[in-house]
This record gives C-alpha cells, structure tokens and sequence, in this order.
C-alpha cells in the first residue's frame, strides 16, 4: 500500500474522543477507538475542517520549523497571495515583504506574481482544450485530493496546469541560479501556507513525482514573527512587491475567475459546498461552464486553518489590494509567459490518479456480497447517526462492520438490546423454583387437585 | 436494490442516484461506469420527480453489468422517438423555472446506455430499462 503524507496530525493527549471531527470530514476518514480520533491515511484529503472544528485544539496541520532554513545557503520566500490580506490596511506590502528578509530570507518571490502567469498559462489552455468541459482548477489540493477519493470520474477535468505554488518556487529558483550563479541544489524555496493541504502537495505531490518547493513554513508563525519586524529593515533590496492585484486575488474565493476572466465561470468555496457543485458535473448537469474554481475553505486561501485574520476582514483588505493595482492589469510578461507555456513549465507532469479507498473488496463479486450485508446491518441499526459507535453514521459503522474492523454491538442501541434480552433471561431463570420448593412443574401428579 | 421515488418532491430528488452511485463506488466498478449510472439513474429519477406521481429505482448489479430499472405511475409518455430527440420536453413551466426539464434526461440516458428499452401506456406510467456493460 502506499504510503501517504498527512499535514494534518492528532496530538493524542489534547483529544477528548469526542465526536465533532469525525462527524464534518467529507471523506469520512476519521473514527474513535479507545477514546482517541484515529485518521484513516488512505481517505484523509488534508482538508482541514476537523482542524477547525475540534473545540479541544487536539488536530494542527504540521509545517516546517524555520531551522529548516539553515538547509540551504541561498533561501527565497515564497509568500501565498493569501498573505496579502493577513496585514492592516496601513501595512503595504512592500513593508511586510521586506520583513521576510530580516526573518532570513535572501529574497521573495510572490506567489501572487507566479499567479498571474498562471492566469495566462489556464486561459491559454481553455482556448487550446475546447472539448473537455468544465474544466476544474487544480490550485487547491484538498480539492484534487477529494476528487481522488470520491469523484475519480472527474480527474480528467482537472486542468493539468501546475499551481501558483510551484512555478514560483521553478522561477525562484531560476532567478537565483541566473541572478547569482548559485547551484540549484543550494537554493531553497519556502512556502507561506495558510494551510495543511499546501503542506501536503509539496511533500506528496499529484500532479508532479517531486515538487520544486523545500519547504513549507506556517503562515501564523511566520505572521508573529513579521508583525514584530515591521520597519525594522535593515536589508533593504530594492522593492520586492511587484505583483499586481489580479495576482493578488487568487487569495481570496472569485479571485482565481477575475484573474482568468474569459468563458463562462463558476467559483465554489468551502469544501462542503465543492462537494455540491462536483455532484452537478458528475451528473453532466455543468456542460455549459468552462471553468471551475473549487476551494475547500471557506472565503478561499484566507479562510486557511493557518491563516491569523479573520477572513471576512481578510477579504475587504485583499480587495482593497486588488483593486488598487487591477486597473494596472497584469504585471507579468505576455510574452515571456508565452515562452515558458511553449516550454512546457506550466504542464503537469504526470496525470492525477484516483484513490480508490470507496472500494470494499479487490474482488467485485465478492463486494457486491459485501454490499449486500451492508444495507441489510444498515437497516437493523437505528438511524440516528449519533457517533457514539466511532463512527461518523450508521451507514458507517455498517460499512466498517461489513470490512471487519466493527461490531454491531458497538452501537450502543444495539448493545442496550442485547442487555436488555439478556436481563429478561436472567429474570425469568431467576423465577424458576425447584419443583421440591413447592413449584408445579410439568410432572406434577394429581396431588392437591380437588376431586 | 430498490428505492421509492416520490413526484414533485424535488427536495430529495437526486437522492436515489446518489445513493446507487456510492455503492457502486463501494463495490469497486471503474470510475467512468459509475459516472454513466450516476447520469442514468439520476436523468430518471429526476423523470420521475418532475412528471410522474410515484415511482420505484431498481438496481441490480452483477460483475460486468449493472441494470437499472425504473417504473412510474403517472401520465406515460405519448411519443417516445420525439421525447428521444434533444430539447423536447413536455415539463410544465414552473418547473422549468427551477432549471429542470430542458429535454435532454432521455437523451442523457440513451447516450450512456448500452441497452435501453421504454414501454409506456398511457394514462398509466413508464418502464424504463438501461443496462451499463461491458466492465
């Protein structure tokens, strides 16, 4: 079986075993056993949403520490577009871009830079693929992850166009090669997350055998460590902000559309809503939509799990950002992205494959049995869907029953039947008196009858 | 498995396809035939929900073949070559309103079936037969 990299970890000690989390993941990739949340690897799609649910802080999505930077001579910052909207309004970028220098970065690279680049590269490749429609963005990983899990028939309707992520940490790292000579293996390119799924495509990638990323830092440790260096620059490099608002506006959900701004579009956030609109292509029922923005949080890469601001203030603040500079329109080349799309930077390298982890046995007959049992334990089980069990429903539990790894008397309705038939036999053992003691038993004579 | 369909209740509609999808999932049928049921049954489900009064979704699946089976009771359909063609539709207008009944569930369904066979008596309902192969 392969092995998966999850961000999203469970810290043992913090959690209660309480219900909450499993109950919200869309893959149904979490259980209770023994008092503590056990993810399911091969289901878990680093979405985050139990992160954000669990009241006792017990999920965290896991980053890199900054010593990771000690790894490399030359080190680039790669911050998300979703960054932009972490800072107050009187904070231009400039400022908090030249922070990351005195963090120990060399350089920065905008993500939201490479986004515009992006944005040209996915324009070009709708006009050039009329025949596949819609085609769906593969900027968020908890969505390509989920369409693994549960929509494989829509995996090739993923546009096969790398993420802003990756073709910043390409081009950082050729800049640094061409500016200062470097070799590349000394250059190390660090993510700004907002959250655990990007953590995931760099260490795991799809789309990709390695990902050109090093590293990925978590957006709030890098925020507190920013707020306190505002101003304080000593390494000023000349200005590093030079990514416009269309590039920008990839961090916020509508803001990959504006960006792309040809055909017909439909943007989607938060992952219960995506799973939504997914089940209208599956159905054919989007045909007349070319491109699907599709994000798992909430307010798009804003509503991260490791984003500070709260998003609805995130949101105003990027599209104050982005209005300012989208009268500017793009601040890339044209041409020169034209020459790296020619180049085949921008093309995945490898199709995305499907998790086949729905299946409840290699063997089709055999599952088809399987399903058979299932829907016969699912209608003797009570229906309330309560979690007490362990697992997120009734409908689960059946399934995890049907698999072996459950049993019917873990739903606690169903023990309580069980002790309840039991108890009644202990009664009525209990009321039995040997005949001796004065009891009529079947073998009674005609003794004490009345003549 | 069967499901029972209810006319006019568009809050569940949709819901008997989906189910039928997830256990195919289950049973491990390759991605792009779970996408033809998942177009099949939900066309005639939502058939059922916009035009008939009740109705059942039948499912059989064997290795290689699954075949759903979809009876109504409601008004039937009068011409079944001209419900065939694309963009006919005998839908009221509010429920075009609400966005369905554009004329392509039977077209939809033929397309992704490998058998498919319709009798219908008017006044009485509709028998609808898809067979998905070939797995």
């Amino acid at each position: 079986m392969i092995q998966y990299f999850h961000s999203v970890k469970l810290d043992r000690e913090a959690c209660k075993g309480c219900t909450n989390c499993i109950k919200r993941c869309p893959t149904e990739a979490i259980r209770v056993r023994e008092g503590k949340a056990v993810i399911l690897e091969e289901r878990c799609v680093d979405c985050g949403e139990c992160i954000r649910i669990c009241p006792n802080h017990a999920k965290s999505a896991i980053t890199d520490p900054f010593q990771r930077l000690e790894d490399f001579e030359y080190r680039v910052a790669l911050p998300a577009p979703s960054f932009y909207g972490q800072f107050k309004p009187d904070v231009p970028p400039e400022s908090f871009l030249q922070a990351l220098l005195e963090l120990g970065f060399d350089d920065v690279y905008e993500v939201p830079y490479a986004a515009e680049a992006v944005s040209l590269a996915i324009r070009r490749y709708l006009t050039e693929h009329p025949e596949r429609r819609p085609l769906i963005s593969s900027a968020c990983p908890a969505v390509v992850r989920l369409m693994q899990v549960r929509f494989p028939a829509l995996l090739d309707q993923v546009i096969p166009v790398e993420s802003p992520m990756e073709v910043a940490a390409h081009l950082a790292k050729e800049k640094a090669v061409r500016e200062r000579g470097l070799d590349r293996a000394k250059v190390g390119a660090f993510f700004i997350t907002p959250c655990a799924a990007k953590v995931t495509a760099a260490k795991q990638p799809v789309g990709n055998n390695e990902s050109n990323v090093d590293g990925v830092l978590s957006m709030s440790a890098v925020c507190g460590e920013v707020l306190k260096l505002l101003g304080s620059s000593r390494r000023n490099r000349g200005p590093l902000s030079k990514a416009g608002g269309i590039g920008i506006g990839w961090g916020r959900a509508g803001g990959e559309n504006v960006a792309i701004g040809q055909g017909s579009l439909l943007a989607v956030d938060g992952i219960h809503s995506v799973i939504g609109v997914l089940e209208e292509v599956e159905k054919g029922k989007l045909r007349g939509v070319d491109y699907l923005e599709a994000q798992a949080c909430i307010g798009g890469c804003i509503g991260g799990p490791l984003a500070i601001e709260n998003p609805f203030v995130a949101r105003v603040r990027m599209k104050n950002l982005s209005e300012i500079s989208e009268k500017q329109g793009l601040q890339v080349d044209a041409a020169e992205v034209a020459r790296l799309y020619a180049g085949g930077l921008f093309t995945m390298k490898k199709q995305v494959e499907p998790r086949p982890v729905m299946q409840l046995d290699r063997d089709v007959a055999r599952a088809i049995s399987m399903v058979e049992a299932l829907e016969k334990t699912v209608a003797e089980l009570p229906g309330l869907d309560c979690g007490s069990c362990g697992s997120p429903s009734c409908r689960t539990l059946a399934e995890d029953i049907v698999r072996g790894v459950a049993f019917e008397t873990d739903c606690v309705f169903k023990l309580r039947d069980r002790v309840q038939v039991l108890a009644q036999e202990v009664l009525e053992l209990a009321r039995k008196v040997p005949p001796a003691m004065g009891q009529k038993g079947p073998g009674a004579g005609r003794e004490g009858q009345d003549g | 498995m069967a499901q029972p369909v209810k006319g006019l209740d568009f809050s569940a509609a949709g819901e008997a396809a989906g189910r039928v999808k997830k256990t195919l999932q289950q049973i491990g049928v390759q991605p792009s035939v779970v996408r033809r049921v998942a177009i099949v049954t939900y066309e005639v489900e939502m058939n059922i929900v916009i035009h008939a009064r009740q109705g059942t979704l039948r499912t059989a699946i064997a290795p290689g073949r699954v075949e759903v089976v979809a009876e109504d009771e409601g008004p039937g359909i009068a011409d079944i070559e001209q419900a065939m063609e694309e963009g006919f539709s005998t839908a009221p207008d509010q429920i075009r309103e609400m966005g369905f009944g554009a004329g392509m569930g039977l077209p939809n369904i033929r397309r992704c079936s490998d058998e498919l066979s319709i009798v219908s008596t008017i006044g009485r309902g509709v028998r609808m037969r898809s067979v998905i192969s070939g797995w």
